[in-house]
């Protein structure tokens, strides 16, 4: 269980979160929608642990841990796995080398035996085989010539990899045409499990029609103004985010 | 991101302790006194009981070197060195001439297992075991201080007619190949360093591979200056005859001290028609300290002749230690059809300093040139690659391809791209790319959330970043090379 208890932080010493508070149980999937600036981004960095995000007052608990008090790799070695927005790109470094390397740097972290290059390639045709996606993706660097899709493809694929208990989607749905979006809802949605919980961060709905979450938050000026299930979702659609003292069109 | 003073300190105290090869080995010595005149040079001489042509090119070169000055144009900067404040000889004392590895000094042989270097052809053997009528890999020849120690293997290449052993040995037994090649490719007279190496060179190994013969291992030199206060000059001819072929590995290190050391090596490479030489390097050399203090001044030449047609001359430079390099590893190519590479990652860290790079001389017609070379720098590190490609006039439908690629970390160091392009030939086709990067905090951030800490990602970043050149080397000295890179520059960010 994450519980997330009035979360203050600072980004280039403005105050962004100004007390957040969530819980999310095991199995859930929570979407959190607000405006521009309203400090989505902010809470993702904050959960995965970014330099330079700074948390100024209020807790993060994480299964019983102090999940603020853990370095960003701690984190995802405890389950915690941030889509990115914008996925970054690794000259040089095959995908293959990249996601051995990673799961392997989080088994050594919770004392569990490194898998050898077989074993790996093992886990990584079955996943691979399961979203769909061609083995040439996995030769190519991380990232790099990447279109939209295929780099929201591959966060994806990472997930299914590093199997976390906790991933946050940040703004999934940005860059990606409405096939490209239907590909890696599909893929996210064959994650979705009892034990894994979710956090979905985006600006529109149309993301929720694909992943269907059983909360929805709207996050407004650094608070959680209102939550609700996923009809709220459809109200923010139609109204936008205006009843909530945000005018989208300034 | 500024340095924190906990960060200053993590990377000193990972600085100071990373250099694994920083231990002395304690061994009676056979030292010159210090300074350099004639009679040094004649002492060097008489101690490898050398023939009279070889002392008077010895005393040439050094009157020669005399008159010289240090060259000016590279872009490091150092105290003066006093070239009378050396020892220009210090041998490991023992029997003369060991017959067989079990006559070398057990300090010794200890001293190279440390430092992982196989020297007991036992050792390799039970390597290969089990893999019956498999050719072992990897021949060495071991050079202490100023003197070839050991050489395995040498019975084995024999049979195929090759010869791999100390120069001063080559100087006994194979005279008049010796006479011919040595300073046929880098003169007596090339440069200040070259110069005082061919004054007081005092060991380094020779190869020869005969005709049509390709050889069936990789042959390897550790170099080792262990002796405070010396210079380490050793010299290194390999002559590849026509349609042969050899692989050779060139690996340094060196104990951690307060006072720079000079190495100032020389290499010649000779490829005759239709023969190939890969030369391979995995430079480890001392590099100081995090304040500068210590470390090797790697002041190196070196130069490999294409004579023949269609021959090739091919460089790979792995470069992570030193407190200055200067070294530009070059191909004359002077047979029609030949070809000439360099691949090269270089690494500074802290205050290291490198200038280095390539010359490629395209003398014969459809001669070719690819140079790679990727720069790494962090902390206060300065770096330059500086490349000349010629083309001569002759050289009809010559090609080259250049790829300059410059990664900097923190923001503090320096990379800098200086290449020289000279074409007497409208028929040549020069092309020149050119890059700099930085590892983004985006990429740090990326690595970390997926669970790899900071300086595995730096690691991970930096060893794609140098991926074309890496898979250049033999698979021997590829991995260690991965491994190295990562260890260079633990503490870079932070």
């Amino acid at each position: 269980m994450i519980e997330i208890k009035n979360l203050h932080a600072k980004v280039d010493g403005k105050d962004i979160l100004k007390g957040v508070d969530l819980t999310i149980r095991p199995g859930e999937v929570h979407a959190i929608m607000g405006p521009n600036g309203a400090g989505k981004s902010t809470l993702s960095y904050v959960l995965a642990g970014r330099e330079g995000y700074e948390v100024t007052d209020g807790s993060v608990t994480y299964y019983g841990k102090d999940l603020l008090a853990l370095e960003p790799e701690e984190r995802a070695a405890e389950g915690v796995f941030l889509a990115f927005q914008y996925p970054v790109e690794i000259p040089g470094v095959a995908n293959t080398t990249f996601l051995k390397t990673a799961i392997n740097a989080m088994r050594k972290h919770r004392g569990e035996k490194e898998l050898d290059a077989m074993q790996f390639l093992k886990i990584l045709r079955e996943k691979t085989k399961a979203l769909g996606m061609s083995d040439d993706m996995l030769k190519r660097a991380v990232n790099v010539g990447f279109s939209g899709g295929e780099k929201k493809r591959n966060e994806t694929l990472q997930m299914a990899i590093l199997e976390p208990k906790f991933a946050i989607l940040d703004e999934t749905d940005s860059g990606l045409d409405i096939d490209a979006l239907k590909i890696v809802a599909e893929g996210v949605n064959a994650l979705r499990s009892p034990e894994r919980s979710m956090l979905v961060i985006t600006h529109y709905q149309r993301l929720l029609d694909y992943i269907v979450p059983d909360f929805v938050h709207v996050l407004a000026a650094g608070r959680i103004v209102k939550s609700g299930g996923k009809e709220l979702a459809l109200e923010l659609e139609k109204n936008g985010y205006r009843d909530f003292g945000v005018d989208e069109a300034a | 991101m500024a340095a924190q003073p906990e960060t200053i300190d993590q990377v000193r105290a990972v600085t100071e302790q990373k250099y694994k090869y920083g231990f002395t080995t304690d061994i009676e010595s056979d030292v010159a006194p210090k300074g350099l005149n004639e009679d040094i040079v004649r002492f060097i001489s008489a101690k490898k009981n050398e023939p009279e042509w070889l002392l008077e090119w010895r005393l040439r070169a050094f009157r020669v070197w005399q008159t010289m000055e240090e060259p000016q144009w590279a872009a490091v900067s150092f105290p003066p060195i006093d070239y009378q404040d050396a020892h220009y000889y210090a041998a490991p004392k023992q029997k003369v001439g060991p017959k067989s590895l079990d006559e070398v000094d057990p300090e010794l042989l200890a001293t190279y297992a440390k430092l992982g270097i196989p020297l007991r052809e036992q050792e390799i053997l039970a390597g290969v075991e089990g893999s019956e009528g498999k050719s072992p890999s990897i021949a060495v020849d071991a050079v202490f201080d100023s003197v070839s120690v050991a050489t395995t293997f040498k019975a084995k290449l024999e049979e195929m007619g090759i010869i791999f052993c100390a120069i001063s040995e080559a100087v006994q037994k194979h005279p008049d190949l010796v006479k011919k090649y040595l300073g046929s490719v880098v003169p007596y007279t090339d440069n200040f360093y070259a110069t005082l190496n061919c004054a007081v060179f005092t060991d380094g190994s020779f190869v020869y591979i005969p005709k049509g013969v390709r050889c069936p291992m990789e042959l390897s030199t550790y170099f080792r200056i262990n002796q405070a206060n010396t210079g380490q000059f050793e010299r290194t001819l390999i002559i590849a005859d026509a349609g042969s072929y050899v692989s050779y590995l060139e690996g340094c290190t060196a104990p951690q001290r307060d006072e720079n050391q000079l190495h100032a090596a020389v290499v010649e490479l000779v490829a005759m028609d239709d023969a190939t030489i890969k030369y391979s390097t995995v430079q480890n050399w001392y590099p100081g300290n995090a304040e500068g203090v210590g470390g090797i001044y790697n002041f190196v030449t070196k130069r490999g002749a294409c004579r023949g047609k269609n021959s090739k001359i091919s460089w790979t430079q792995v470069e992570t230690g030193s407190a200055i390099t200067w070294k530009y590893p070059s191909c004359i190519l002077q047979g029609d059809n030949s070809v000439g590479e360099f691949y090269s990652v270089a690494i500074t860290n802290n205050r290291q300093q490198a200038d280095t790079g390539t010359k490629m001389i395209h003398i014969g017609k459809n001669t070719r040139s690819t140079i790679v070379s990727k720069g790494i720098s962090a902390g206060k590190a300065q770096q330059t690659y500086r490349g000349l490609v010629k083309i001569l006039p002759k050289a009809e439908g010559a090609r080259n391809h250049t790829q300059c690629d410059s990664l900097l970390i923190g923001d503090a160091c320096g990379a800098h791209t200086v290449p020289y392009i000279e074409s007497r030939n409208r028929s040549a086709r020069i092309e020149h790319e050119a890059t700099t990067a930085k590892i983004s905090d985006d990429q740090l951030f990326y690595c970390r959330q997926r669970g790899i800490s900071e300086e595995d990602a730096v690691s991970l970043i930096v060893n794609g970043f140098c991926k074309e050149v890496l898979k250049e080397l033999p698979m021997e000295f590829a991995v260690e090379a991965q491994k190295l890179v990562g260890i260079s520059l633990e503490g870079s960010v932070g």
